[in-house]
């Protein structure tokens, strides 16, 4: 709470720092802003930067470390019976001490030496808080002084502020490429400890999925088999079937969309097709579970055949309805980007409008449609929560569309929904059907963003 | 801007009633005057410099009127285009020779707002009229456009498209067709070796020598070119103009022009428009040497425009 209020005084100061630093600029000129190399606002940002951050920097080194200080110091203060305790019980001691020192209900009956740990840390905790404050304003007086010590008219404050902003704008990226590295490292690493139980080929190749395994030595159960398979053979079933829906719908309506509408019909229809992009899949999964799916059993059973009240054909059939949009919004786009020149030069020549499209605009346009339709995939790929609703659990390795079949997603989620002793082979196969499914999308990913970019490349 | 009629207002003529010949003839010895240039041509004037002797006309422009939504851009024009003739339009930016030229092989249909009044003959047949079918307009009238704009395939696929269209498929004829258009295109020495590369790998003079072989490939009778040369070094530009030179035994070219040394090389008439209206027409030469009309006068001579 005293750290919030600190942070915003902070602020606060170098706000009133930049009106310092660009007056204090202004006045250097008599006021006349030509004079001066950069902006006013450029020599104000300039002291309020160095205002604001080094005590800001401080503050945050404060938030991390302080605990772990005060912590070793309590440690290192407590009788020495108790510091021959096992690390968990000193955790569970100093959580107990800190419970105390702020007024909190303890885990046990407090003693004198508690008591007095209980105080130390309080007294520890206010002088630091208090030194924090000191070394916080001092270093942004400070800052703030040498800063405005060095303008001039001729100083490049916009250079040394721009420099500051590529710091940010590198620092942002970085968080999210290592976010990311930190996922895939994290996949990796648990895969590899899947590995370690169940062989790599038998996770590769075997057809049979059932992660049941005993949790006790003493429970009767299966030992569980992890052939992937099925489960990949499920997703590439749905994600075909998606596909086949979503391809020639979303083709279709980007070719109307881009080369016959009318501008205002087409201004009408590409949000509203994007509005089904948005539609949480949760409310498709809820369309397919119950309304395409007993559909499409009843209509089996009208026709005398058997289909399962959880189907491929009905998830796979709402997915890609689902993802029509990615379809077609992606190669309208790139249709228009065809040059009209283009077509120009096909109408000249006498063609007519489908033999345009068909023979110029569409192999024109080809590399970005297969592009987009990559994308749409490993959207598919990824989709869940229709699957979860509508495709069953039963990890079926089967051709029919008919049958309940099972995808990666839905088999992550069920296997680590619920309570999970996190280093059994059945949790941890989760991983490594995360990782399958991640390589799986990136290698799709990068094929499309390739294809699109060589068709971008092709008009500029 | 409105086309006034009547024999009382005198006084309040606008820029539009200049340039609209019927107007000005229908009330023959009153003299038009231009106040924004204070250009004073007479109605004798006027009459000689919009109806130059055209024999064996090809395409007639019978009072063309063109609006781009609430904008017109092109007011009232009748002219004819005499056949195996090179005809070029020339006048500043933006005064509507592209879209003049574009009504011809009806290319402004693909743009949704444009409205047309007045008609435009092709032997004798109304172009704009509704039993005209456009596809086959377009394979007898060619166009060459500003930007050249090959299609990302094979040299001898550009060329062959529009007899592919037509459904002539028999190698041996398309090998043909590919020849002739390219050696009359004065690409064939450039490109015969490499004819199944992708056309967008030529350098801009060749590929615009491509559009125009792509152009001459489905035999039009009239070829329209829209500054064909703007993007093109001199080399390329005296290549282009005498290959049209030589086209001129076989089609009717009509060519939009900036250059004026250009449309003085290559053409047989030439048409001035000045903000959407035709101003002056006639042979190329007596243009030149002799324009009629003071604003074409003061065009050729770059006192404005
Ligand atoms: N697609 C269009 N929509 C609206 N207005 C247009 C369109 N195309 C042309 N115009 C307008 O019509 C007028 C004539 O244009 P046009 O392209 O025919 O001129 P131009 O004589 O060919 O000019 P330039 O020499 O620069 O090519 C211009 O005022 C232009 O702004
Ligand atoms: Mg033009």
């Amino acid at each position: 709470m005293i750290e919030i209020i600190l942070v915003a005084a902070l602020l606060c100061i170098s706000a009133l720092a930049y009106r310092w630093g660009r007056n204090y600029a202004l006045a250097a000129v008599s006021g006349n802003p030509r004079k001066l190399h950069s902006l006013p606002g450029h020599y104000g940002a300039y002291v309020a930067l160095w205002c604001a951050i080094p005590a800001l920097v401080v503050v945050a080194l404060w938030l991390i470390l302080e605990p772990r200080l005060i912590d070793y110091l309590l440690v290192s203060h407590l009788p020495d019976e108790i510091k021959t305790l096992s690390s968990a019980q000193i955790d569970l001691l100093i959580n107990d001490i800190k419970n105390l020192a702020d007024g909190n209900i303890l885990s046990r009956e407090p003693d004198p030496a508690m008591q007095a740990a209980a105080d130390h840390y309080n007294r520890w905790h206010d002088i630091g808080l208090a030194s924090l404050a000191i070394i916080a304003f001092l270093l942004s007086a400070s800052g703030a002084m040498c800063a405005r010590r060095r303008i001039a008219p001729r100083f490049e404050a916009i250079y040394k502020v721009e420099r500051l902003i590529k710091a940010f704008l590198l620092l942002g990226s970085t968080v999210a490429v290592l976010t990311t590295i930190g996922i895939v490292l994290s996949l990796l690493f648990e895969a590899l400890r899947f590995f370690n139980r169940v062989p790599f080929w038998d996770f590769a190749f075997g057809t049979e999925w059932s992660p049941q395994t005993a949790i006790r030595d003493d429970q009767v159960g299966s030992s569980g088999a992890f052939g992937s398979i099925p489960v990949f053979a499920g997703t590439a079933m749905i994600s075909a079937i998606a596909m086949t829906v979503a391809v020639p719908v979303g083709l279709f309506a980007a070719v109307f969309m881009s080369e016959y509408a009318s501008t205002r019909t087409r201004s009408a229809l590409k949000p509203v097709l994007e509005i089904l992009a948005g539609i949480p899949t949760v409310v498709y999964g809820f369309f397919a579970a119950l309304t395409v799916a007993p559909a499409i059993r009843d209509m089996g059973q009208s026709l005398g055949l058997d289909v399962a009240s959880e189907s491929a054909l009905a998830a796979g059939m709402v997915m890609g309805i689902m993802i029509i949009p990615f379809v077609s919004s992606l190669s309208d786009d790139v249709l228009n980007a065809v040059p009209n020149g283009l077509r120009e030069a096909s109408y000249g020549v006498g063609a007519t409008r489908s033999e345009t499209i068909l023979k110029v605009l569409l192999p024109a346009a080809l590399p970005g449609i297969v592009g987009g339709i990559l994308l749409a995939i490993s959207r598919a790929i990824g989709e869940t929560m229709i699957v979860v609703m509508a495709a069953g659990l039963a990890a079926n390795l089967t051709a029919n569309p008919f049958e309940a079949v099972t995808t990666v997603t839905v088999q992550i989620v069920t296997l680590l929904v619920g309570d999970q002793e996190f280093d059994s082979a059945k949790t941890l196969s989760a991983f490594a059907l995360g990782l399958g499914l991640f390589i799986l999308t990136l290698c799709f990913n990068i094929v499309a963003l390739r294809m699109v970019r060589k068709y971008r490349e092709q008009y500029e | 801007m409105t086309k006034s009629s009547s024999a009382g207002d005198q006084a309040a003529v606008g820029r539009a009633e200049l340039a609209a010949p019927r107007a000005a003839l229908s009330e023959a010895g009153k003299r038009r005057t231009d106040s924004d240039a204070g250009i004073d041509d007479s109605e004798e004037t006027i009459r000689e410099a919009l109806h130059p002797d055209i024999h064996d006309p090809i395409i007639d422009v019978a009072s063309l009127s063109l609006w781009y939504g609430e904008k017109q851009a092109l007011f009232d024009i009748s002219m004819a285009i005499s056949k195996n003739k090179v005809t070029s339009l020339i006048g500043p930016s933006g005064c509507g020779k592209s879209t003049l030229l574009r009504c011809f092989n009806r290319l402004n249909d693909l743009i949704g707002t444009v409205r047309i009044d007045g008609d435009v003959f092709f032997e004798g047949e109304s172009i704009l009229g509704p039993d005209m079918d456009v596809h086959l307009l377009r394979k007898r009238i060619g166009m060459v456009f500003q930007k050249s704009n090959p299609f990302p395939k094979s040299i001898y696929e550009n060329v062959a498209y529009g007899c592919r269209l037509q459904g002539i498929s028999s190698t041996a004829e398309l090998d043909l067709i590919v020849e002739r258009s390219l050696r009359d295109a004065a690409l064939w020495d450039e490109v015969k070796d490499r004819l199944h590369d992708n056309a967008l790998g030529l350098s801009g003079g060749q590929q615009q020598r491509l559009c125009i072989a792509r152009a001459i490939a489905v035999e039009p009778e009239v070829i329209l070119y829209d500054e064909p040369c703007s993007a093109l070094d001199p080399i390329a530009t005296s290549r282009i103009e005498a290959l049209m030179r030589t086209l001129t035994k076989d089609y009717t070219q009509v060519i939009v022009t900036h250059n004026l040394q250009q449309a003085g090389r290559v053409s047989d008439y030439t048409a001035f428009l000045y903000l959407g209206e035709l101003i002056e027409y006639g042979p190329t030469e007596q243009m030149f040497v002799d324009p009629r009309r003071k604003r074409t006068e003061y065009y050729l001579t770059g006192r404005f425009g």
